[in-house]
């Protein structure tokens, strides 16, 4: 029982090879492969992919036939004027609503044990959940974009522009989902988070020129929706889409996306080694 | 140190709970170490602290010659854990799990997927290896979730109540797979509630209760310790207990309890009365469809180690 040399000497080949050297970049690797793996099991569960489409199409076609005609005169004239935030709402509600509930419904499952008995560094299962959901903004985009073009909204700029208003919404919606997933690291509660997931996006999307013209509000909100960064995205998102300035609003919504990940993405990466 | 894991003095609390009250667990290399005891008496925070997965609030623990608080990456590296429930992905196939573990171990995507294909043909999982682990039974859960501990060819294997939920057969077959893994080489760290299995498979059993050892021996040296063993007699023809019961009595010298179910048993001292006990029961003619030895029960055990003092079970998180 404890001769120990021969035990160890006559390891047959497959078995007891020693451990596996490390390799480069574990966080980049690993996070790939949770990545593809999430993606795996959003592939299977295309259920869950559900609110992230369906509600942004349902903000824009409530507006646009319920307030269009009010706020703009025309519907067609306020899908046009809509469709822009709509667009901003989407990724920002896809990344708040489904990411941080996919962490907490991952921390519950068995596997998660396996994963953190294993030599991955533990910021790579949040950032390969994170980067799964890529494919959901996508989607959501896409979903979006054919339904409005349904409707009759038209791009006015180009495929670049749109397509570079497409790639700002979703860097913003990457960058604020890190709020929702602190929120899912700490609490750790399927329906606190998507109580909060949901609830969050409301002042910072709906505390815009979005869906009405600043003017119109009263002084605490115009004041709110000056500073709100989700502003700034939305008037580079109308930029992009149907012209106008651009310059300065993508650059403020780059920075404060940044700002964002920094803030929001080094927290929920802290609490999250804590807790596990 | 020769010691594969070695484990000292561990306290683990969670709010007023005790779940660890200053356990010591050893195992040397290449040995089974059976713990056996209740629910709620500290197995699984053991194996979580061990596994790194749990921090202790007080005492050492050592895999592999490596402190697990300083050096929990490498501890990682070194071992395989199989906890209590499935740790599988079950919205993968059991194939795509053990390649995405074999990836997450630093293993090329090619030999990834060859380690997944011949663990899943020695499991006998080679034609379920593209289903969904969902759609998986009881057993192959279980055998896909040993398999996943292996894919990283661990020097050091924990093993949760492995057999929990398990059928029979499918017990004794996952006993033969432990059997082998130890006899390649690998240190096994095994929890159960049945004394009857880490009989069967270890070489040394610590027993813990209300998180602290009440016991640590051989099987052999513990089965003395405890006592208690039963004969099971069924004779074919239910009218023939009666003379069954006789045979058994002057085997064992003990009362025999009225046949019920025409099923006789006995407690016996001496595992020589059991060989009594079957050339009587020739002698007299009765034929029998079940003869066995039976360990006693964890119950049994804990009364016989504890003096019948036994702590009551804590709830284990």
């Amino acid at each position: 029982m404890t001769t120990t040399a021969t035990t160890t000497t006559t390891a047959p080949a497959d078995h007891r090879v020693g451990p596996t050297p490390p390799r480069r970049w574990p966080l980049a690797r690993h996070s790939l492969a949770l990545a593809r793996r999430n993606l795996t099991t959003t592939r299977r569960n295309p259920g869950e992919l559900a609110d992230a489409v369906i509600l942004p199409v349902v903000f824009l076609v409530l507006f646009v036939y319920l307030f269009g005609g009010a706020v703009a005169g025309s519907t067609q004239e306020y899908l046009q004027y809509l469709f822009p935030g709509i667009l901003v709402l989407t990724t920002v509600l896809t990344g708040q609503v489904a990411t941080g509930l996919s962490i907490v419904q991952d921390m519950k499952k068995g596997v998660f044990d396996r994963f953190r008995s294993m030599p991955v560094p533990r910021a790579s299962m949040l950032l390969g959940s994170v980067l799964a959901d890529a494919v959901r903004y996508v989607i959501a985009l896409a979903v979006l974009f054919g339904v409005g073009y349904a409707l009759g909204f038209r791009v006015e700029t180009g495929l670049l522009p749109a397509l570079a208003a497409c790639g700002l919404a979703i860097v913003l919606g990457f960058s604020l989902c890190w709020l929702t997933v602190l929120v899912a690291v700490l609490l750790r509660d399927e329906i606190m988070v998507s109580t909060v997931g949901f609830l969050l996006p409301f002042p910072l999307v709906f505390g815009t020129g979005m869906a009405a013209p600043v003017e119109t509000m009263p002084g605490w909100l115009q004041a709110w929706a000056e500073v709100n960064p989700v502003s700034r995205a939305i008037e580079a998102s109308q930029g992009l889409l149907l012209g106008g300035p651009v310059a300065g609003p993508v650059t403020a919504t780059l920075l404060w996306s940044a700002a964002f990940l920094a803030v929001f993405g080094t927290a929920a990466v802290v609490a999250y080694r804590r807790v596990v | 140190m020769s010691a594969a894991f070695e484990a000292e003095g561990l306290v683990k609390r969670f709010g007023a709970t005790t779940a660890l009250d200053g356990v010591d667990l050893r195992a040397e290399r290449g040995t089974v170490l059976g713990v056996l005891g209740p629910n709620g008496a500290g197995k699984t925070t053991a194996i979580r602290v061990l596994a790194t997965l749990l921090r202790p609030d007080a005492g050492r623990a050592v895999v592999d010659g490596l402190e697990v608080g300083r050096d929990p990456v490498e501890v990682r590296r070194r071992i395989g854990l199989t906890g209590q429930y499935a740790t599988v992905d079950e919205d993968l196939t059991g194939a795509e799990n053990l390649v995405l573990f074999g990836r997450l171990l630093d293993l090329p995507a090619g030999e990834a997927r060859a380690r997944a294909a011949r663990l899943l043909d020695r499991f006998g999982l080679a034609d379920a290896g593209g289903r969904r682990a969902s759609t998986y039974s009881g057993g192959m859960r279980r055998r896909l979730d040993l398999a996943a501990s292996l894919v990283g060819s661990p020097s050091i294997l924990f093993l949760d109540e492995p057999t929990t939920g398990l059928d029979p057969g499918r017990r004794e077959e996952l006993w033969q797979t432990i059997r082998s893994l130890a006899d390649d080489g690998t240190t096994v760290l095994l929890t159960t509630q049945y004394l009857e299995e880490a009989d069967a498979l270890a070489d040394e059993i610590t027993v813990i209760d209300g998180g602290r050892v009440i016991a640590h021996d051989t099987p052999a040296g513990l089965k003395q310790q405890v006592g208690g063993q039963t004969v099971v007699v069924r004779p074919r023809d239910p009218d023939r207990a009666g003379a069954a019961a006789g045979v058994v009595a002057r085997a064992t010298g003990h009362d025999v309890a009225p046949p019920r179910g025409g099923v006789v048993t006995a407690s016996v001292d001496d595992e020589r009365a059991f060989s009594a006990v079957v050339r009587g029961l020739e002698d007299a003619g009765v034929a029998v469809t079940e003869l066995a030895l039976r360990l006693p029960g964890l119950d049994e055990v804990f009364f016989a180690l504890t003096d019948g003092h036994r702590t009551t079970p804590r709830e284990e998180p």
